[in-house]
């Protein structure tokens, strides 16, 4: 097969909730899935704190016996559970806010097969971005990121730390995510 | 763990966009300031969302009419192949499609251009690619629109196009635009891409072949997404 070269990226610009917003794509558990269910929530805030009500955040992880639904993932078929695809699309409010209702990820072996720690990868889209930014979340109170070595290869505490998901008190699991696309407490974003 | 795992490639020089585009104002505020760090891929890069037709939903490839209703405008057909970067076609994938009437107004509540909205339009579709990686739309020619970037700053007629390929770091949005538009010229967000060659990817183009008589014009747009590299994952 002869290479092609890529079709570039463009601005999903401000005028796109009509299209993409899709009934029940923030709730990735709306199969039953195995595991405990977790919320994660927060706002996109742009370079003067203020907040992005016209973002496109699209969640990506593995099922909660670390397995990921998709035939590259090497790992048994017999870890895939059928009510759990792994996606989600969330679409800010007026005031910046997303929320997704998912469920904890299971450990996903990493370079060397060392299991990483519990992730979800994140990427945003929004009108001023002419491409998407990527990113992870991970759980703040996971005793296993400190082994993990997608945040253990980022030097700066500060920039680390903006991966961190924060259990909210209260009874229910719900993680507060912040997303700040520029300046002070800017989130941490990968080149892929 | 036996089988072979391939990251994805890396982008071309110029091929992308940068964040950072004072031309387009809008990036100035929120693209990040920090260089993005370089991770090592794996299982969670080189895998992606997949969709049934369950999942994906009714697929809607005729946005030229609503009901018994018919848009305003141009009919065209727009239509293509989504590849890999190793020119292979990606089957069964989502290609989501967005964008404005005739007039150059969207059916959102944001959008406050004094033109008229088509109650016979929403300027929405969706499918799933088939197994040579085709697509095809049947809609109207989208209007150029004004926006605030600069003083009397209009976009070229456009169409968003939404993309999901085999892996998650492969997942594309992008802009096709219609040859000959003399807006191309100028438009911010159009030359936020370096390479005039890569730009010159975003245009469709008009293929006399693929006309209806008496009906529709035809353009082809073939969209490619990532190819992978030749290294192995370690792992």
């Amino acid at each position: 097969m002869a290479a092609r070269p890529v079709t570039p990226s463009q601005t999903v610009g401000p005028f796109f909730h009509f299209a993409l917003e899709r009934a029940g794509w923030n709730d990735l558990t709306r199969g039953d899935p195995r595991g405990e269910r977790i919320v994660i929530e927060g706002r996109v805030l742009d370079g003067e704190q203020a907040p992005c009500d016209d973002a496109l955040l699209e969640i990506w992880q593995a099922n909660a016996a670390g397995r990921y639904a998709h035939p590259d993932d090497p790992q048994p078929e017999e870890l895939l559970d059928p009510g759990f695809t792994g996606f989600g699309r969330a679409l800010t409010d007026a005031s910046g806010r997303y929320r997704f209702v998912t469920i904890r990820p299971g450990r996903v072996p990493g370079p060397g097969r060392a299991l990483q720690a519990p992730h979800v990868s994140l990427t945003v889209f929004a009108r001023g971005l002419l491409r998407g930014l990527a990113t992870r979340i991970y759980f703040a109170d996971e005793p296993s990121n400190a082994d993990d070595p997608v945040l253990s290869s980022i030097a700066d505490p500060a920039a680390r730390r903006t991966l961190l998901a924060l259990r909210q008190p209260g009874p229910e699991a719900i993680y507060r995510f912040d997303l700040v696309l520029q300046g002070e407490g800017e989130t941490a974003f990968f080149e892929l | 763990m036996t089988r072979v795992l391939l990251p994805l490639a890396p982008d071309e020089p110029g091929a992308q966009p940068p964040l950072l585009h004072a031309p387009y104002r809008s990036t100035l505020k929120r693209a990040p300031r920090r260089p993005p760090l370089r991770i090592e891929q794996g299982l969670s890069e080189i895998t992606g969302p997949r969709f049934s037709p369950a999942q994906a939903g009714p697929p809607v490839v005729d946005l030229s009419r609503v009901g018994k209703g018919e848009a305003l405008g141009q009919r065209i057909i727009v239509t293509g192949r989504l590849l890999d970067g190793d020119g292979r076609p990606v089957p069964q994938a989502l290609i989501e499609v967005w964008q404005c009437n005739a007039a150059g107004r969207y059916l959102h509540d944001a959008d406050q251009h004094d033109a008229p909205l088509d109650p016979h339009f929403t300027g929405v579709g969706q499918m799933l690619t088939g197994q040579d990686g085709e697509y095809r739309f049947l809609t109207i020619k989208p209007g150029a629109y004004p926006w605030r970037n600069t003083d009397n700053a209009w976009r070229p007629a456009h169409i968003h196009f939404s993309l999901f390929g085999s892996a998650s770091a492969t997942r594309l949005i992008t802009q096709m635009y219609f040859p000959g538009d003399p807006l191309l010229a100028t438009d911010p967000i159009f030359h936020g891409v370096p390479d005039e060659a890569a730009r010159n990817r975003m245009i469709s183009t008009y293929d006399p072949g693929l006309s209806e008589a008496e009906f529709a014009l035809g353009y082809r747009f073939d969209i490619v997404l990532r190819g992978r590299g030749s290294t192995p994952l370690g792992m």
